[in-house]
């Protein structure tokens, strides 16, 4: 048990770590900016003045190894800085966006996860018919679509419709906006999330059942089945007796990888419905050049990925005893 | 070339199928200036035309013929990505067979770098980078050729490592030759099989990405006509039940299916090295 906990520990510190020098590399990636970073944003017409007291405001003329302490401690108090467009609290900007893009991963998590599961071990159950065959080619094709092609083929077929030259055929089932604001109830809300939630359940579902199908695969391929197999035993019990309670490592870790990569997936999605969500808000910032925004939700992404990735690893080590002991 | 078709018959029909998809596009992508009927950006007529003779997919927000942009987004957009590829394989490639060949704190070093950037979703440091340097074909190709360049060295590391310890490379060493040598000769000839799929998935994966890009607006720009960008700019028709905004986006899906097929078969064929993604 001791070794579990010095290896969960070790992981932890070790993802501390990490978070610390990805905190570094936004901060000074912003000093890697070409030219006088004031002077970009106020353009070349800028006054001297104007320049240096816009300089003297960003703090510009410290060092930047005492700004970076200055921000890093605002970020731990909550205090991103100020956007250059708006002229509002950054954190003010995210808070409002993050809850709204972690409804939409968890509304997609909750659809993607069982159907995946199904999918793959039943796919790897029956290896090579007809039906793994199928399913292999249409998540092959899911995986190798742009998000934004399955997003607007949703949109198509369940939104507005077709026009087949005199009506619209189809269509009218769900709205191709996610409009939600904080007065929307619950269902409401979910009912106005259910395209994007669908496209990215599409892109989910098929790499989690993929990664599943090869787990289970493995697992059925070890000697203790074979040995189950040749006692003849019921497949079914071989199924859940045997193997489920050891594919569960793989099928967690499977799991948690996803939801990590659900959590960037989300960005294409967002700015396709227009949903208000931490995805558009960067993608907007990007093209505004608005940096204290961009520092900001760079930084949130990296960190609910981080954390993801990390749970993924702490999970698989305890589920997993074998992993306790590498060589 | 006997033995060539009899390999090409062994394939499955999902690998005929994509090799076949392939060749349409890289033949396009040559041979675009006498396929299309048009100029890349030449205004060719009213906004929004619907498909007739003339313009065969209608035309687009400022009047060009669709048809004929799709045609050179064929050149523009697998060629920037082809590119951005190739350079991805020469870091990556280079600086992980350099640390399988090295090993001691160069390996030490890389890995933990790597280790850190990997640790960044790659859509967000893209990002971050573009809104530093700023969204130019150039720029856009050098840091996704990085960011990406990350993945196929931790590939080529590995594969280098299990080369390094054989007693060829043992012996070279012993030789006397030197690293690029011992790379060039040795190395690289053995890691090719999974180096090559390598390249088609990642290829994918770059084309992909760029094209995701282009259409939030922060990739390859107007007027070059790509097929992301492509989708943006006309996606209004889509609430008019249009799907000529849709092609774009199918023929990129079209191309890295094909490519997923391919790259399967030859996997398969190669060993199962990677058998799953």
């Amino acid at each position: 048990m001791n070794a579990i906990l010095t290896m969960i520990a070790q992981r932890l510190a070790l993802g501390l770590l990490t978070l610390f020098v990805v905190s570094l590399i936004i901060f000074f990636s912003v000093s890697l900016m070409p030219g006088d970073y004031a002077e970009a944003i106020l353009g070349q017409a800028a006054l001297p003045d104007t320049v240096k007291a816009f300089r003297e405001q960003l703090g510009l003329d410290q060092p930047a190894y005492v700004r970076y302490f200055q921000w890093l401690g605002g970020v731990l108090t909550g205090d991103l800085g100020t956007s250059f467009s708006s002229e509002r609290a950054v954190t003010e900007l995210i808070g409002a966006r993050f809850g709204n893009t972690m409804f939409l991963a968890a509304y997609a998590a909750v659809i993607a996860m069982p159907l995946a599961l199904v999918l793959g071990v039943l796919a790897a159950l029956y290896r090579n018919s007809f039906y793994d065959r199928t399913v292999n080619v249409v998540t092959l094709t899911t995986i190798s679509s742009p998000e934004f092609f399955l997003a607007y083929v949703l949109i198509m077929f369940l939104s507005v419709g077709l026009w087949n030259g005199s009506e619209m055929i189809m269509g009218g089932l769900f709205p191709p906006i996610a409009n939600v604001s904080n007065d929307v109830g619950f269902w409401e809300r979910v009912y106005r999330t259910t395209l994007p939630a669908i496209t990215m359940t599409l892109v989910i579902v098929a790499h989690m059942m993929r990664m599943t199908r090869a787990s289970v695969i493995d697992l059925l391929a070890s000697p203790y089945i074979e040995m189950a197999n040749l006692k003849g035993l019921s497949k079914s019990r071989i199924v859940f007796k045997h193997a489920l309670p050891n594919a569960l490592a793989p099928i967690i870790n499977v799991i948690a990888v996803n939801m990590a990569y659900l959590i960037v997936g989300v960005v294409l999605i967002e700015v396709v419905f227009v949903y208000p969500g931490l995805g558009g808000l960067l993608v907007d910032s990007v093209s505004k050049r608005d940096m204290p925004v961009v520092q900001g939700s760079c930084l949130v992404f990296a960190a609910v990925y981080i954390m993801l990735n990390l749970t993924a690893d702490v999970l698989s080590i305890v589920s997993n005893p074998r992993l306790l002991h590498p060589r | 070339m006997t033995r060539f078709l009899k390999f090409m018959q062994s394939a499955p029909w999902s690998a005929r199928f994509g090799m076949f998809v392939i060749a349409v596009y890289v033949f396009v992508a040559f041979f675009v200036p006498v396929l299309a009927p048009f100029g890349e950006t030449e205004l060719v007529g009213r906004s929004y035309q619907g498909w007739d003779s003339t313009y065969w997919l209608g035309t687009d927000s400022l009047g060009r013929d669709m048809f004929t942009r799709i045609l050179y987004g064929a050149r523009n957009t697998i060629g920037i990505a082809f590119i951005t590829t190739c350079l991805a394989f020469l870091f990556g490639g280079l600086l992980g067979f350099m640390s399988a060949t090295l090993g001691g704190w160069v390996d030490q070093l890389l890995g933990r770098f790597v280790d850190v950037i990997m640790a960044i979703p790659s859509l967000i440091f893209a990002l971050l980078l573009l809104t530093i340097f700023g969204t130019s074909v150039p720029v856009l190709i050098i840091i996704i050729a990085v960011l990406d360049s990350t993945r196929v060295y931790r590939l080529a590391r590995a594969v280098g490592m299990n080369i390094t310890v054989m007693e060829y490379v043992e012996a070279a060493k012993l030789r006397g030759e030197g690293l690029w040598w011992i790379i060039r000769r040795e190395i690289l000839p053995n890691a090719m099989p999974p180096m090559v799929a390598e390249f088609g998935l990642r290829f994918c994966f770059v084309f992909l990405f760029i094209s995701g890009l282009s259409f939030l607006g922060l990739g390859i720009k107007p007027p070059i006509a790509d097929w992301g960008s492509m989708v943006k700019e006309n996606a209004a028709l889509i609430s008019y039940g249009d799907i000529t905004p849709l092609l774009p986006a199918g023929a990129i899906a079209l191309l890295t299916v094909a490519v997923n097929f391919v790259v399967d078969w030859f996997l398969h064929k190669t060993s199962g090295l990677r058998d799953e993604h």
